[in-house]
């Protein structure tokens, strides 16, 4: 058994709640493409009458205060490829977000797209104590789990209860107070490489700010661009991000699956830039400018004019008609939807009560990807920009954007962890103290 | 890898990123406590600090205090705040002169430098002045409007014969009452505070009003009426000028107070009582027995 099992994660739940109660957090989306920094800014209610008055924090109490975004660099593939140049980036969007809000900010949540997120399902069963379920059985259910061998190289980053069982009768989200026998858990636990993860975490560290959670981006966009009915009913959210594409998959508004395809956005941009020979700047312009997906006659007629790489205009001319830039961008496109659809394949998503599937993240906004993706993925698909918080600015709003809302959105209704449950004590290793503090606060 | 020592090269585009120390002071800068401090604490600390060097040495300190009282002489010593003439309008003369003397007000001087506030006050401590305005007008002239107080009677206390007002403010001394006989004479202890229902009193003496010599306040709480021929009529503490508009009526009637009488006691309203002299006594007496018949 692990000893000091979750222990950076519960160090990372108490940074989230101070910054919760001090009222600031900032959510930070490390892309391959664009660092997006959002400052929230939080309006507790109070409830309770007399001298419980605590703050209590609801959905939708947040207004986004500061925005910033800007060109990431020295990443690749979600993951940091150059330390210094990766910092600076970091330092350039939260210097911006906090120019915006004329706040400080030292809490940090942070996406993660890259590691190789990995879903692990595992199910845990206990007797239950005292008839009543209570948030005792809740933590020994969960630490009865079988936690799977996931590898001495990889960190557990979600260990999300997707499922409560009380006595056969399944499909509890919270079976606190309810009378039973025998309780059992399936949780859903997401793993990602630890080194990669711990470049992040140094990364944040040396911008002087704290790290208050980190969470899979596509956990994240799923959150912001899967309406409720998609969320409780079953869909899948492809974030198509520049380096990576994140697959979440959501039913019964839990997350059930969480994996990455390593391709994404600047893969099509390196594609145009070595098709055509042109470079990559002018290839991310073609693309984003003249780029699609479906070739129609008209578009064998568009002729667009190459940049030219020496400047002389008399002799170094070329055009190409769109219908070819369609062709050197369609093979990739279709490779990584086609990935995406083994991905799902094998996540047993067929089973589903409903099987739709949402399109984000920067690279969704190529047109006549909705079409494309229907038909390799055979399913239906839409486009799916993240919801509207308030506060968001205009520039904000797109699906590259989901991401980040998404952050916003968890910080402000944070799903339960396993580590937000107490250890049964047997498991608890051998802090004395607190065991001691434990036995008091029950026996007094 | 690059190159552990890059080639010196000139920069493509300039960095948007903030460099590290910059990115710090920025998030130091965010700090408000900090920003406080720069920007009130420190301007304040060095403004001190300045004041308190400067001060520290002594003749500087001289020279400054020289000047700013020099800048200060050249300011109130001008002409145009001059005050040359005090004028003490509609107040008798003797007043007007008790006034001059009172407000203490060497002449020539500057407007600036007179406290009139303390004028005002110096004046209104005079007896014989109700309130007073003091103004220092743009020729040069400070004028002080008193209210005189006016006498109303006359308190024989026991330190002496004092002239009072409407509300029973000393006005003056008298050495004699013949030196106002136009006023009322009041006694006793007390009857300073009640110079009002005196007063009144005084003016429900219609039909005597030639005989009345006084009132005397009996035990701070109600009024004597001392005719000649030292009649007193002993008035009630509560509404003493209906009793003594009783009294009245029956003067008028029956002649009451025109009789051999000593005292006319009204201090029970419903049993008014009558004490006659001794002579009256004894001459009733004689006229029964001469009525009877018997011997004298």
């Amino acid at each position: 058994m692990r000893r000091q099992l979750y222990e950076v994660q519960r160090a990372m739940r108490a940074r989230r709640e101070t910054a919760l109660r001090r009222g600031i957090i900032a959510v930070l989306d490390i892309g391959t493409s664009k660092v997006a920094c959002l400052v929230l800014q939080f309006v507790p209610d109070e409830i309770g009458e007399g001298e419980d008055t605590r703050p209590v924090l609801s959905q939708g109490a947040f207004r986004v205060i500061g925005a910033a975004n800007t060109r990431s660099r020295g990443i690749a593939f979600g993951e940091i490829a150059s330390m210094d140049e990766c910092e600076r980036a970091v330092r350039t969007a939260i210097q911006g977000a906090q120019k915006m809000a004329n706040l400080r900010v030292d809490h940090v949540i942070v996406s993660f797209s890259g590691g190789r997120p990995r879903s692990y399902g595992c199910t845990g069963e206990v007797e239950v104590e005292h008839g009543a379920v209570a948030e005792r059985d809740i933590g020994n259910v969960l630490a009865a789990c079988e936690i799977p061998d996931y590898g001495h190289d990889r960190d557990a980053l979600h260990a999300l209860p997707v499922n409560f069982c009380l006595d056969q009768r399944s499909g509890l989200t919270d079976p606190r107070g309810q009378i039973g026998g025998n309780l059992a858990v399936d949780m859903h636990l997401v793993t990602v490489g630890s080194t990669p993860l711990r470049n992040i975490l140094h990364c944040i560290r040396r911008c002087d700010l704290e790290l208050a959670g980190v969470v899979v981006s596509s956990y994240a966009s799923g959150l912001a661009s899967l309406v409720e009915d998609e969320q409780e009913l079953g869909a899948a959210c492809v974030d198509i991000g520049g380096g990576a594409t994140g697959i979440s998959i959501f039913v019964r508004r839990q997350m059930i699956y969480a994996d990455a395809v390593r391709m994404g956005g600047s893969h099509v941009t390196s594609d145009i830039c070595q098709g055509l020979q042109v470079s990559m700047q002018d290839a991310e312009r073609l693309k984003t400018m003249h780029g699609g997906l479906i070739a129609t006659g008209l578009d064998d007629r568009d002729m667009i004019e190459l940049p030219s790489i020496l400047g002389d205009w008399d002799h170094d001319r070329r055009q190409i008609s769109r219908s070819e830039l369609i062709g050197v961008m369609r093979p990739r496109v279709e490779e990584i939807l086609e990935e995406v659809r083994a991905r799902l394949d094998a996540s047993g998503f067929e089973y589903l009560p409903s099987q739709r599937v949402v399109l984000t993240g920067g690279s969704s906004q190529i047109p006549g990807l909705e079409s494309v993706a229907s038909r390799i993925l055979g399913r239906q698909c839409r486009i799916g920009k993240p919801l509207r918080v308030q506060g968001l600015p205009q520039s904000a709003t797109g699906t590259a954007f989901s991401t980040a809302v998404g952050l916003a959105m968890h910080v402000s209704y944070p799903q339960d962890e396993c580590w937000d449950f107490e250890t049964p004590a047997d498991r608890q290793g051998a802090r004395r103290v607190t065991r001691a503090l434990r036995w008091f606060k029950e026996n007094w | 890898m690059l190159p552990v020592k890059t080639p010196p090269r000139v920069p493509a585009r300039r960095d948007p990123a903030p460099s590290r120390l910059r990115y710090k002071l920025n998030r130091l800068w965010l700090r408000p406590a900090f920003r406080r401090a720069t920007n009130f604490g420190v301007p304040a600390a060095v403004g001190l600090l300045a004041a308190l060097t400067l001060m520290a040495q002594y003749d500087v300190r001289g020279q400054v205090l020289a000047l700013v009282g020099s800048a200060r002489e050249a300011i109130i010593d001008r002409p145009q705040f001059v005050i040359t003439e005090v004028s003490v309008p509609d107040v008798s003369r003797d007043l007007a002169e008790q006034i001059r003397v009172a407000a203490f007000v060497h002449l020539p001087v500057s407007s600036l430098a007179l406290d009139v506030g303390a004028v005002r006050e110096r004046v209104e401590s005079l007896a014989a002045v109700e309130r007073a305005r003091v103004r220092a007008l743009a020729s040069g002239v400070l004028e002080i409007r008193a209210v005189e107080r006016i006498p109303v009677v006359v308190w024989r206390s026991e330190d002496g014969l004092e002239l009072l007002d409407q509300n029973g403010v000393r006005v003056a001394e008298i050495d004699s009452r013949l030196r106002r006989p136009d006023l009322a004479l009041i006694a006793g202890a007390g009857a300073e505070k009640q110079v009002p229902e005196a007063l009144a009193l005084l003016a429900e003496t219609g039909p005597v009003a030639a005989r009345v010599r006084g009132l005397v306040r009996v035990g701070e709480r109600r009024w004597d009426l001392v005719l000649d021929r030292d009649q007193v009529v002993k008035l009630p503490e509560a509404d003493a000028a209906a009793a003594l508009r009783r009294v009245m009526a029956m003067e008028k009637g029956e002649d009451l107070l025109k009789r051999d009488l000593a005292v006319v006691d009204m201090r029970d309203p419903r049993r008014p009582m009558l004490r006659l002299t001794e002579h009256a006594v004894s001459e009733i007496e004689r006229l029964k027995k001469t009525a009877t018949g018997e011997d004298a």
